[in-house]
């Protein structure tokens, strides 16, 4: 358990961290977000008394960090840095184990834990462990920089901004790495970004500050949902938005370009297209367009004879909403498993388009995500 | 040719053990007291803005006046030229030790911080070793110095190749003078090339620019 209490630090008249107090359980990774100059870099730092505060206190499980040795303090709190910071003169190795040595660590016992370590994020240790850090990419390198943070076991891993320099796919894929890391060894992370995509993706609590205060600690969710202020809402931007109108319709999310037949079709005709198209329904339409049932492979299957029209074969009581309903009800139906699509019909009964699992969850992810993605 | 070998073969190796004594034994003092120098003004930039300059007039002051003042508080004793020539020895040295731990990255520091290091893990660690292509640049270029510089010594009839040439000149003997300067120039060259071998092993791999 980290806890801040009404911590306060100036940069000569200007304040950059105001009065902030914050508890952190044990285990629990939390994103620090905010503005630039909001004071979330020098909050993480003084944790680690890279930067020492002015007045308030923090403490590690109810041990003050003003009364311990900054050395040792430090040495029990991995660090991860944006610059990534990897020693040059070192190898990779040497790198991981530059805490463990700090720490008087033998050396066998040092060599065990840098390979047990890059087993851990896939990188062999007889490929990687003697390169020297301007012998790999700016991603493997950072991934040797969480490594190094990581080596002597520290309960607590601070990272500034660690992927800020990173390309957004190997950004992506190191942030998958580390959130599975974190909770596979129940690190406690606080993790400074000003990506709010990022913050989304990786907190347990996102914890906002501007001008030195926190405005608002929450899940990611509770933040998406009720942002505390105007400050909070501008700055999530995409994101909120969606949320905040809370009002997706399944216009929103339906495909449009559905496969359709005429009741006068032969069982054959659809069966084929189904096939071709890899599907195992059909919406069947009138002459006008107008929506009569679905055809489903398996009543084609169990009733249907080669040459017959598909008249007799229709489901006539498949889900159906309108455009305006809102996508939550569609949600419901599918989720609920009652039909692996619902379809969308417009007032005069026309096809407008179909909700399946899959534009559900792409139109789901994007209001999540960002459209980005 | 051989004539004139004959006549100062054994002087000419003598002056070259002595010239070469006077050079490694100065430069050895010189670069320790430019190593430790440049480390304490590198721990504090604000006070050195102020102190490195004031050095870099000191090595303006010509040697000679400089072996010249020594001389009137010492005497004529090897010792005179060591001192006169480790003064001149410690700048290139202390220049380029302050710049090289200077201009170590930010990143590497605060990273080096961040894990626990104390000031001298970080320096003995990280801010040394990331100097060194500096501060063996810096060595080079002293000893390149004083293989010239320590042609004075025979200023005050200590030796060394200065002898060659200064008889050489006074005499309007060229043979003499080029007899001296020529072991001079190879001396310096050589001692050049030697450092950079050292600096080849000694610079760590990561650092180097060739390495892939």
């Amino acid at each position: 358990m980290i806890e801040y209490k009404n911590v306060s630090k100036s940069y000569g008249k200007q304040k950059v961290v105001k009065d902030l107090s914050l508890k952190i359980p044990d285990g629990e990774f939390v994103v620090l977000i905010g503005p630039s100059g909001c004071g979330k870099t020098t909050t993480l730092k003084m944790l680690n008394r890279l930067i020492e505060m002015d007045s308030g206190s923090i403490s590690i499980d109810g041990k003050n960090i003003m009364e311990m040795n900054p050395e040792k303090l430090r040495s029990h709190i991995g660090y991860v840095i944006q610059q990534i910071g990897l020693f040059p003169n070192m190898t990779v190795e040497e790198n991981i184990c530059v805490v463990p040595r700090l720490l008087k660590w033998d050396k066998e016992k040092s060599r065990r834990r840098a390979k047990e370590l890059l087993e851990l994020v896939n990188m062999p240790y007889e490929t990687y462990a003697h390169k020297y850090p301007n012998e790999m990419s700016g991603g493997q390198q950072q991934r040797i920089g969480v490594l190094r943070a990581l080596a002597a076991e520290p309960p607590i891993i601070l990272m500034d901004e660690p992927f800020g320099a990173l390309d957004p796919i190997t950004r992506d894929s190191l942030q998958d790495e580390v959130k599975s890391l974190q909770q596979r060894l129940g690190k406690t992370v606080i993790f400074v970004t000003h990506d709010m995509d990022e913050a989304l993706k990786m907190a347990d609590t996102v914890v906002f500050m501007s001008e030195g205060q926190i405005l608002q600690a929450d899940t990611p969710e509770g933040i998406l949902r009720a942002p505390a202020n105007d400050t909070v809402r501008e700055f999530m931007g995409k994101h909120v938005h969606n949320f905040s109108q809370n009002q997706l319709a399944c216009s929103d999310l339906m495909k449009t370009n559905v496969a359709k037949v005429t009741q006068d079709r032969k069982t054959l005709e659809c069966v084929n297209m189904m096939s071709r198209r890899e599907i195992d329904s059909l919406v069947v339409v009138d002459q006008q367009e107008r929506y009569l049932g679905v055809l489903l492979i398996e009543t084609v299957n169990e009733r249907g004879k080669a040459g017959d029209s598909i008249k007799d074969l229709i489901t006539v009581d498949f889900p159906t909403v309108t455009p305006d309903t809102p996508a939550k009800t569609a949600f419901d139906i599918i989720s609920g498993q009652r039909a692996e699509y619902v379809v969308v019909l417009t007032d005069d009964k026309k096809v407008a388009g179909i909700i399946t699992k899959t534009s559900m969850s792409k139109a789901l992810a994007s209001v999540v995500w960002g459209d980005g993605q | 040719m051989s004539n004139f070998f004959r006549l100062y073969g054994e002087k000419l190796l003598n002056a070259i053990g002595t010239h070469l004594f006077y050079v490694l034994i100065s430069v050895s003092i010189g670069f320790v007291i430019a190593l430790f120098l440049g480390i304490l003004l590198s721990r504090v930039p604000k006070i050195s803005k102020y102190v490195l300059p004031v050095l870099s007039v000191v090595q303006t002051i010509p040697g000679i006046v400089f072996i010249g003042i020594l001389f009137l508080y010492l005497g004529m004793v090897p010792a005179t030229v060591l001192a006169a020539l480790s003064i001149y020895a410690i700048f290139p040295v202390l220049k380029n030790t302050y710049t090289g731990l200077i201009g170590v990255s930010e990143q590497y520091k605060e990273a080096a911080k961040g894990c626990g290091m104390s000031s001298l893990q970080s320096l003995l660690r990280v801010e040394l070793p990331l100097a060194l292509p500096a501060i063996i640049g810096g060595l080079r270029m002293s000893t390149v110095y004083i293989v010239s510089w320590a042609v004075l010594a025979s200023m005050i009839g200590l030796g060394g190749l200065g002898d060659f040439i200064y008889i050489g000149v006074s005499t309007n003997n060229n043979t003499l003078i080029i007899a001296g300067a020529v072991p001079a120039a190879i001396l310096a060259v050589g001692l050049g090339l030697l450092i950079d071998c050292f600096q080849k092993k000694a610079v760590p791999k990561g650092l180097r620019r060739d390495a892939k």
